[in-house]
């Protein structure tokens, strides 16, 4: 460890509660949910709930706790909350229902996502997952969804990255949408019956902190500015992920990570930020001006076939090349699992056959993704029906017929699995703050399995949050906040003041600027591959950016109106503290697992190298004025980590 | 490519607005139509002066945030969203204008971005299925159809963007209305609810400022997604039977 002696940071005590009863796996979840304190529906209104966010965590959980009886004071950035980015998910969601009779169980589901997570997810929450699974399915069917289904009647399903059976529901290629539109309905019932109190284009830029508990926020109304308190009993975090601090990546423009960073400066611990996931069927960016990339759903790889041409930059076009000069480089390196490898795996390969020279389009960064085979064996009209929004979509950025010619995919980054420290409570180091989606860190371990997220999302907002925040709120103890209590005084005059200090730099530099710089530094030293070398030399140029930004970024305008620069300045500066630790985190981390690939760490065959003897931990950083590092010990007592073979 | 956006600037809701021309410069056919409102953005942070203010999120067609209409038309000259319109659409040395949604129901907030709140207490309304948390039967318990399931579908599948309002001549909410009001009706989990959620939404979406339909069908053409006029057929007929049954 000589060599990391030059960062600065510390290691603080080991994390060793997690609060997940002992006991068998399958009893866990039955038995927590027994213990935890229920509380009197009559009770239940007299309590305010905060939650920030309005996807399919935040949207679901709204519902689910206003329906129980909480008052829910409910916050989007967004216009409206049917506009959360879980809404550009395309292809799935698993379920554990064995509707296909190929052998799936809740059981395997954990497996796989396990397996899939590169050992380095909880087995008990991941357990609790692939247990209420099944019920989020019924959950969205009774309120409308409409999933895929057979002549029959009866729901259709399909195969995702990663596993071998047929458990991932869909709704064409708009499950995310359709999802997000079933938990947005419910929430608008209680919206409607005066439950949930609900604040669009409105952003949270402080956590309220009163004798050690989460007390409430501080928020900006994005049209009018006004900076605005709100207390309650709890606040719930459900902001999504922080992909956007690469700049160019498959998240929405407006998702980013100011509560969770905010919220860590408070005290949450801020687990695994090194764990980001890239996104193997990207359309691959057209040009400078690009300002974020377009996913083709994963579904995809099911019926197509992924190659490249065997020749260096061979000039011709895809449909010149013969059969026998084409190198289908999945299906020859992974022969069991083919073109259905998860999602490191893939983004790894195609990035190796690219950076080895044999890319396809500008600039050499794509290879082909191909449905010739698909059409000729299941005719146009079924690949139609199966992914024809997805062909449209890519025949209108790209201006190419994905019917005629290949389709050209790269990998780009797309959801974080790291983020804030929960509890199996899922709730974080500050008492009364709970964490639900990708927000925090907990199901997914060093890589998501194609269709998962949906599922965490869902199933922490509809099932596991409602049950815990019970617990938390009927242990009682909450003495009365009010306005002028210092905490809440300075939360509020420290907002205030960060939007004087970022309009009043008056600088040179468009906030926009600074974060493709970032973004930039980001995919190059610390995207799908990373070395101990390219992170030391990031981690010194993060802090002469952040500086720079503050002594030079321009903001136009006022903070008393709706000023769009405004507010993405606030939240590239919170990018910029957040990109530190990140690649802290993974220049601390000296393995290979998931999404996070040290060049230092690979077996001989260039695959990502785990060292199960120094890493099997959860890295939860503490904010100071030198990071904390508290180390949460992962055990695997159900499936045993060996290295994951998908050949 | 070389170009003159005419924008809609307006610095608030009682302000007066005005087109404002911009020379825009080094537009690739690549990019998307905010691509470019974002570089027209930096050459005014640039030059000192306030950018454009509109509205974007996803940038993949999905959200329904943006929205503004091109040269008359919404979302532009294609049938998509705004975001997806690239400027391939457009040749060297075109003048463009970029206005806002125009209807009663979506009041202007700032240059190109407007208030479409009034869609949320449509659905707030009425427009979802009483479906209590955790106690749902099991999936496979009410088969459905596919063929309702797909009319079910294609009418889910609205963002919510405000097009067919803008494009509207009455400014009539009826095309975002009936798309609700066919995806949950055609379902057997929507039945229980199908009289009073017409009854109520058709309510909300007259008291919210929209106009009257007088099938002029323009809704449909802007609309980025596809939903047919002959859902507002089946709005009209289930609000006149759920109209008679309330009657009785």
């Amino acid at each position: 460890m000589g060599e990391l002696s030059m960062l600065d940071y510390t290691i603080g005590e080991p994390i060793t509660d997690t609060k997940a009863p002992s006991g068998p796996i399958d009893e866990r979840w039955s038995a927590r949910k027994f213990s935890a304190k229920l509380v009197n529906p009559a009770n239940r209104r007299k309590h305010r709930v905060i939650v920030v966010g309005t996807g399919l965590a935040g949207g679901s959980a709204g519902a689910t706790l206003a329906e129980q009886g909480y008052h829910v004071v409910q916050f989007c950035f967004q216009d409206s909350p049917r506009r959360a980015h879980s809404v550009a998910a395309q292809g799935g969601i698993n379920a554990a229902k064995n509707y296909r009779n190929d052998g799936d169980s809740v059981h395997r589901l954990f497996y796989d996502t396990v397996k899939g997570g590169d050992f380095r997810s909880r087995e008990s929450n991941v357990y609790r997952l692939a247990e209420v699974s099944a019920q989020i399915i019924d959950q969205a069917v009774a309120q409308g969804v409409p999933f895929a289904r057979e002549y029959g009647g009866l729901l259709d399903t399909r195969s995702f990255g990663g596993v071998q059976v047929q458990r991932t529901f869909y709704a064409r290629g708009q499950t995310g949408q359709q999802l997000l539109i079933g938990a947005y309905q419910a929430l608008s019932r209680q919206i409607d019956a005066g439950n949930v109190e609900l604040h669009p284009r409105t952003e949270m830029l402080d956590l309220i902190v009163v004798d050690g508990r989460a007390r409430g926020i501080v928020a900006r109304d994005l049209v009018t500015g006004e900076v605005s308190t709100h207390l309650a009993d709890a606040v719930v975090l459900a902001t999504g992920g922080y992909g956007n601090v690469f700049y160019l990546s498959t998240n929405a423009k407006g998702s980013n990570a100011s509560a969770i960073w905010r919220a860590h400066k408070r005290g949450a611990y801020f687990a695994n930020p090194c764990f980001t996931q890239i996104h193997p069927t990207c359309i691959p960016r057209s040009g400078d001006h690009q300002s974020k990339l377009t996913l083709m759903s994963e579904s995809l790889r099911n019926d197509g076939r992924i190659w490249v041409p065997k020749a260096k930059q061979d000039p011709r076009p895809p449909d010149q090349i013969p059969e026998d000069e084409r190198d289908y480089y999945l299906e020859r390196l992974y022969p069991s699992f083919g073109n259905l490898v998860p999602r490191d795996i893939a983004s790894r390969a195609a990035k190796n056959i690219c950076d080895a020279g044999f890319g396809v389009g500008p600039g050499g960064l794509g290879v082909y993704l191909d449905f010739a085979d698909a059409i000729a064996r299941l005719g146009r009209p079924a690949v139609e029906a199966r992914y024809g929004n997805l062909f449209d979509m890519y025949q209108r950025i790209t201006a190419e017929n994905p019917y005629e010619v290949p389709m050209r995919i790269y990998p780009a980054i797309h959801y974080t699995m790291g983020g804030l420290w929960v509890d199996y409570d899922l709730q974080s180091t500050i008492p009364g703050m709970f964490v639900i989606g990708e927000a925090n860190f907990s199901d997914h371990g060093a890589n998501r399995l194609g269709a998962s997220a949906l599922m965490q999302g869902l199933a922490d907002g509809y099932f596991v949050l409602p049950a815990t925040l019970n617990d938390y709120i009927g242990q009682g103890g909450f003495t009365d906040v009010t306005l002028d209590d210092p905490a809440v005084v300075e939360a509020q005059t420290g907002v205030r003041d960060r939007i004087e200090r970022l309009l009043s730099v008056n600088g040179t530099r468009s906030v926009d600027s600074f974060h493709r710089e970032l973004g930039l530094m980001m995919w190059d030293h610390c995207g799908m591959a990373r070395t101990a070398e390219g992170l030391r030399k990031a981690l010194e140029r993060v802090p002469e950016l952040r500086a720079e930004f503050w002594r030079d970024v321009r903001i136009p305008g006022t903070g008393e109106e709706l000023n769009q620069e405004l507010e993405k300045a606030g939240r590239v500066a919170d990018f910029l503290e957040l990109a530190e630790l990140l690649l802290l985190d993974a220049l601390v981390r000296e393995e290979s697992c998931g999404g996070h690939f040290r060049e230092e760490h690979q077996t001989p065959e260039g695959e990502a190298a785990r060292d199960d003897e120094n890493f099997s931990h959860v890295s939860a950083w503490e904010y100071g004025e030198k990071p904390v590092l508290h180390k949460e010990p992962l055990n695997f007592d159900y499936v045993h980590p060996t290295q994951r073979s998908y050949t | 490519m070389k170009l003159t956006v005419r924008v809609w600037r307006q610095s608030g809701p009682d302000t007066e607005g005005q087109l404002v021309d911009y020379p825009v410069d080094g537009i690739s056919t690549d990019m998307s139509f905010l691509e470019m409102l974002d570089t027209l953005n930096q050459q005014l942070i640039d030059a000192g002066e306030q950018p454009v203010a509109f509205d974007h999120d996803c940038r993949e067609g999905i959200c329904g945030s943006c929205g503004v209409v091109i040269n008359g038309q919404a979302h532009g000259p294609e049938t998509t969203t705004t975001c997806q319109l690239h400027m391939r659409a457009f040749s060297d040395g075109d003048i463009i204008d970029v206005e806002p949604w125009r209807a009663k129901g979506f009041p202007v907030i700032k240059d190109l971005v407007v208030d479409r709140s009034a869609f949320d207490r449509i659905i707030q309304a009425g427009g979802y299925i009483t479906a209590p948390t955790g106690a749902a039967p099991d999936a496979h318990a009410a088969p459905v159809p596919k063929p309702d399931a797909d009319l079910a579908f294609d009418n889910a599948t609205c963002i919510g963007c405000g097009a067919c309002v803008a494009a509207c001549p009455n400014g009539s909410a009826m095309l975002f209305t009936a798309a609700k009001v066919s995806h949950l009706n055609s379902l057997p989990q929507g039945q229980p609810e199908r009289t009073q959620r017409v009854l109520d939404m058709v309510d909300t979406m007259d008291a919210e400022g929209f106009g009257g339909c007088t099938n002029s069908g323009e809704c449909t053409l802007a609309c980025p997604k596809g939903i047919p006029l002959t859902s507002i057929t089946t709005l009209n007929r289930e609000f006149l039977k759920a109209a008679r049954k309330a009657r009785k």
